[in-house]
């Protein structure tokens, strides 16, 4: 009985995953500008790779798999948002896509 | 003759390679050549190593079960290889720089205009 | 489903590669190169490969993005079209795959596991590589002690590569005290906090995948890649100036030549104690005793080598002088 609990919310966050990462994918390719690109770059970055690895550890129940699936998270939660922030910081610095200030696609 | 179904991923490799291959012969721009030779190289490693997968079998690690394992003689050879290709890379690469430097460009239209008209 | 996960890979690789084809913007060719790497690393786990996935996804994606983004950083970043005509490539492209498909008919299905390639060495290596060598990662105990003949020689190749890069670019770089006029990071604070924590956390994962390559995927090539990615992400954000205080160029090229002369070294000591070169038997009183000195002695030369190297690879072209 408790196995099975586990292992279906295991396979919801696992979908509810995979479904952030599928509207991120979406929204790469049909948000209007450089930003919003970003933005929903940060969110599959963040959110969606918690609930795939939250999902693999329940799976995988308390073992040395399931702390190195944390420190992998950990590292992703570092780096990730960091490489959104300084693209979008950079852009920003240098003007990119604010002067024309238009809602068409930035080139 | 083995079917299809057993062989197509070998023809996939096949035509990963000949897009590296072409993106070599047919483009100018010295660098869009280094690419296309990266994956060219990517792509050999990739056909070498699927030719020592067994099914059923793990990774060439010794464990306590009674499994088998994939062959790990290809294994060896593609990661020397991996490194090679990357020192090969550099080079060109900074053969790249010094042609830059003495032509003023990287198109190969361009260099043999100007090695013709000297 | 494991075929499944194949196919959509595949699939993900043969649009990455028709992309690239199909780009004007070096820029972007090269992210799509970096993508294309971490893909054939996904492929590589699916294949059992596990180490040469480590060693894929670290050096593609990683040392080759950054030298060829450094190389455009000094380039041009857009391509011109090409002026002549597409026809003779493609009939030469299509001649030379189709001349390849027609001879992978005659081979073994794939994943077969009575394929003549598994007949002849590989058994043995898989079967007594425990007595013989003493160690889980089949794949290190060839690499290191029984094909050693062919990692001394990619040291060496390394190795010259480094030294070619500095004999074609050492002409044309920055002054010592111009140095601290290169940009640097510094002023993005989250940049430089973020840094702080990861750098050292890098290198420690680095010695880590140094001296666990014994017992699970890792071993000398892989840590001295991630060493020296750490090392870059330092110089990235400290300053070129900063890094250069530390790892003066004198002091990297003396490092590379150390861990050939160490490699090297290793079999001349197994020369002058009675066996032949580079066999660790006689090492130690224990054979396995011997082999573990033996490659632990390899694979930190490698480590160092293709630590020193990568590091001086990359300052190499950051040093460049921008200007003619």
């Amino acid at each position: 009985m408790w196995e099975l609990f586990i292992l279906y919310s295991s396979y919801t966050l696992l979908l509810l995953g995979s479904f952030l990462s599928l509207t991120f994918g979406l929204g790469l390719l049909r948000f209007p500008d450089f930003y919003s690109r970003t933005h929903a770059a940060g969110v599959a970055d963040t959110l969606c790779a918690a609930l795939i690895i939250f999902g693999l550890s329940l799976q995988s129940g308390f073992n040395l798999v399931t702390i190195k699936l944390f420190l992998i998270l950990i590292f992703l939660w570092f780096t990730s948002p960091t490489s959104s922030f300084t693209l979008a910081s950079t852009a920003y610095r240098s003007g990119y896509g604010i002067k024309n200030n238009s809602s068409k696609r930035a080139e | 003759m083995s079917s299809f179904f057993d062989l197509y991923n070998y023809w996939i490799f096949i035509f990963l390679m000949m897009t590296g291959f072409y993106i070599v012969i047919a483009q100018g721009n010295l660098v869009k050549k280094i690419i296309g030779l990266n994956i060219f190289q990517t792509s050999v490693f990739l056909l070498y190593i699927s030719m020592g997968k067994v099914s059923g079998g793990t990774a060439p690690i010794l464990i306590e079960a009674d499994v088998s394992y994939s062959n790990p003689l290809p294994h060896v050879l593609i990661l020397t290889a991996i490194v090679v290709g990357v020192a090969t890379t550099a080079v060109a690469m900074a053969l790249i720089v010094r042609i830059q430097k003495a032509y003023g460009t990287i198109e190969e239209q361009e260099i043999h205009e100007q090695d013709a008209s000297l | 489903m494991e075929q499944a996960i194949d196919i959509i890979l595949l699939g993900f690789l043969v649009v990455v590669a028709i992309a690239v084809v199909k780009q004007r913007d070096l820029f972007a060719s090269v992210i799509l190169f970096g993508i294309y790497s971490l893909l054939s690393a996904a492929i590589f786990v699916s294949l059992d490969a596990v180490d040469v996935a480590f060693t894929e996804a670290a050096v593609g994606a990683g040392i080759s993005s950054i030298l060829i983004l450094s190389t455009l950083a000094l380039t041009s970043r857009n391509e011109k079209p090409s002026s002549h005509s597409v026809f003779l490539p493609l009939m030469v492209v299509l001649v030379t795959g189709a001349t390849l498909v027609f001879g992978t008919l005659d081979m073994p299905a794939f994943a077969d596991p009575e394929a003549p390639v598994h007949k002849h060495v590989a058994p043995r290596y898989i079967q007594d590589s425990y007595q013989e060598v003493g160690m889980p990662n089949i794949v290190t105990s060839v690499l290191a002690s029984y094909r050693g003949y062919d990692t001394m020689g990619e040291v060496v190749v390394i190795f010259t590569a480094g030294v070619a890069v500095l004999l074609l670019l050492s002409s044309v770089r920055h002054k010592e005290d111009e140095l601290s006029n290169l940009t640097d990071l510094k002023h993005h604070p989250i940049l430089l906090n973020v840094a702080q924590i990861l750098i050292p956390i890098i290198l420690l994962f680095a010695l880590y995948v140094q001296f666990h390559g014994d017992y699970g995927p890792g071993g000398g090539f892989q840590a001295g890649v991630i060493f020296a990615a750490g090392f870059i992400l330092y110089a990235m954000i400290i300053g070129i100036d900063e890094i250069r205080k530390t790892f003066t160029p004198k002091y990297l090229h003396w490092l590379s030549v150390t861990g050939v002369v160490l490699y090297i070294g290793v079999g001349i000591v197994t020369l002058l104690l009675g066996g032949e070169f580079l066999n660790y038997n006689v090492l130690a009183e224990e054979k396995l005793t011997g082999q573990h000195w033996g490659i632990f002695l390899v694979e930190l030369g490698v480590g160092i080598t293709v630590t020193a190297t990568m590091l001086s690879l990359f300052l190499s072209f950051s040093e460049v002088r921008r200007t003619p």
